[in-house]
């Protein structure tokens, strides 16, 4: 389904929206938002140099340091009297970034929930369980909005306990599940501990999972664990930018639709700062246009992915982005190999002696950099030789991919962390030199 | 002809036998024989014990990688040379020993665990060369 219009806008017409919400954006930026006038008046641009959508690239870029330096609120648009919710990011260094939102923000994070949630599937009979944590974080406040404004029952059942979600998942019906992919998985094995089969005892059908990266793989060990019959979808948003809400996939599955009407994506050499031709992949930039409290201009996410303008065949107009690889900063760096974790998650999904946990250790030693790799035993073993033909499969298999050397540490079932929210599965242990 | 040995993977840590051993002491599993190899980064402990089957469920639900695997358990007498007549019949056939390790010394017998390449093969030509093999009852009844 379809959930509005403007989904299905001819190119023109998407165009002509984005400049005209673009040309009000900026001038409110320069005359509300002090920071931002200045990194204009630096760059030499004013909103009235703001003619095509083509000149969004002379305007200076946001980072996230920007959003530190003006902590809490110096890069809101609006007074403080008009704001109606505010939200933080775990800000795991340093301070947390600010994120706030008038009535008329809500409202319009609540529709572009829906659209994704509709892209994924989701209709007003569904039973929705949001197994995302509660709190500052946007993610679940943002699912359950949407959904619930689309008619869906929620079930606002949080992280945790998970013995008792999957009860709830039982009896209350279920039929669709809100979670990261490591969340989701760790749920669908504690219930086959409990002697649940997922895929049988539980009409769970949909998965609208995020706020980590989900790989081919993972999608595949979703499918293992719920259901061959599951529709699984990724949906993108930072709350930086609103929550999630930005893009999300339908059921072909063949990148993220943008809700173009509200932001605006572009990709750069993360290197320079230029922007690439359509197709390209590069760091997604990202520019709201219909925002009040925060309408960040040019926000550098990190993310690396590329655009895809073709038409799809669910009858979307709007820009895909193709799911993503991996973040610019969570990218490593292994005796000069550029390593992205998912990499390594795709080949380690794809061995089914192991299971789908792992934790990746890199170190230094003797000025060398050591990539170490922890994974369950998936099946029991009993010779020494079945051991080290498995250790050495999976170094082989990480060879072609990274083009690195890995040491394997196998391990028994269930003695890796397990994770509710974000999981948090690189161990970086260099010292900086 | 085969007995049902308990094989668990367990990481070279401090206390990881230790937890094993827990297991199978709540489950009152009494260890006949083990094999334990030093390795550097994880061992497979191999036990005989006098109830595979539950030592092998509970240690599952322990979270512990842990399979049954089936093994030959030889009665040989204590005599110079019956161990190396024993291999002479496998070698001939052109099997090959896994690993081996003791099973007990009892009354005036030396029997052992072997886990050879062919295992029904090699059970054929032990007994065809009247050599004793121990069932898993016999295990309960005479060790345990």
């Amino acid at each position: 389904m379809i959930w509005a219009k403007e989904e299905t806008m001819s190119r023109d017409e998407i165009e002509a929206l984005q400049l005209e919400r673009l040309k009000e954006t900026v001038t409110r930026v320069y005359k509300n938002v002090a920071p931002y006038r200045r990194k204009m008046e630096e760059a030499g641009v004013k909103p009235d140099d703001i003619r095509t959508l083509k000149d969004l690239s002379i305007l200076p870029f946001v980072t996230k340091q920007d959003m530190r330096d003006n902590y809490p609120f110096g890069l809101f648009a609006v007074p403080k009297d008009d704001l109606v919710r505010i939200h933080a990011s775990s800000g795991t260094t340093g301070k947390p970034t600010v994120v706030g939102y008038t009535k008329k923000d809500l409202d319009v994070w609540t529709e572009c929930v829906s659209r994704i949630a509709a892209m994924g599937g989701a209709t007003s009979k569904d039973v929705a369980q949001i197994c995302f944590g509660y709190g500052m974080f946007t993610g679940a406040l943002g699912l359950h909005f949407g959904l619930e404004n689309m008619g869906a029952a929620l079930v606002p059942s949080s992280t945790g306990n998970t013995e008792k979600q999957i009860m709830y998942m039982k009896d209350f019906g279920t039929t669709l599940l809100v979670a990261t992919p490591s969340y989701a998985l760790r749920i669908g094995e504690v219930a086959n501990q409990m002697g649940i089969d997922p895929a049988k005892d539980l009409k769970v059908k949909i998965g609208l999972v995020g706020s980590e990266l989900l790989t081919e793989a993972m999608r595949t060990e979703m499918h293992k664990l719920w259901g061959e019959d599951m529709l699984v979808t990724s949906n993108y948003g930072m709350s930086e930018l609103m929550g999630p809400g930005v893009s999300g996939e339908c059921e072909h599955l063949c990148g993220m639709h943008v809700n173009e009407d509200f932001f605006i994506p572009e990709i750069i050499n993360p290197k320079t700062g230029e922007v690439l031709p359509p197709g390209e992949k590069g760091e997604l930039v990202i520019t709201c246009i219909y925002k009040e409290a925060l309408p960040l201009i040019r926000y550098r996410t990190k993310d690396v992915t590329r655009l895809i303008y073709e038409p799809c065949k669910c009858g979307r107009t709007t820009v895909r982005m193709e799911n993503l690889d991996g973040r610019t900063d969570d990218m490593l760096k292994i005796r000069g190999v550029n390593v992205f974790p998912s990499q390594i998650e795709e080949v380690l999904l794809g061995i089914d002696e192991i299971g789908p946990h792992y934790e990746i250790i890199v170190t230094r030693k003797n000025h060398s950099d050591i990539l170490e790799i922890r994974v369950e035993l998936a099946q029991a073993v009993d010779a020494y030789r079945k051991l080290e033909a498995l250790e050495k499969k999976i170094k082989q298999k990480l060879r072609v991919v990274l083009g690195l050397d890995a040491k394997i540490r196998l391990e028994s079932p269930n003695t890796l962390q397990r994770f509710e929210g974000k999981a948090q599965r690189v161990k970086d242990l260099r010292k900086e030199v | 002809m085969f007995i049902k040995q308990l094989s668990v993977f367990i990481e070279n840590k401090e206390g990881r036998l230790q937890d094993v051993l827990d297991v199978l002491k709540q489950e009152k599993v009494s260890i006949i024989s083990l094999s334990l190899a030093d390795t550097s980064e994880y061992g497979l402990l191999r036990l005989i014990t006098s109830d595979p089957q539950a030592g092998q469920k509970a240690l599952k639900e322990q979270g512990f990688s842990a399979m049954l695997t089936d093994v030959l358990a030889v009665k040989l007498a204590h005599q110079v040379g019956k161990l190396q007549e024993i291999l002479s019949y496998v070698c001939k056939a052109g099997l090959n020993v896994e690993y081996m390790y003791a099973l007990s010394n009892k009354d005036n017998e030396a029997s052992i665990i072997c886990k050879i390449s062919n295992g029904d093969q090699a059970a054929e030509l032990l007994k065809s060369n009247e050599v004793e093999l121990y069932s898993q009852d016999d295990i309960m009844t005479i060790f345990a």
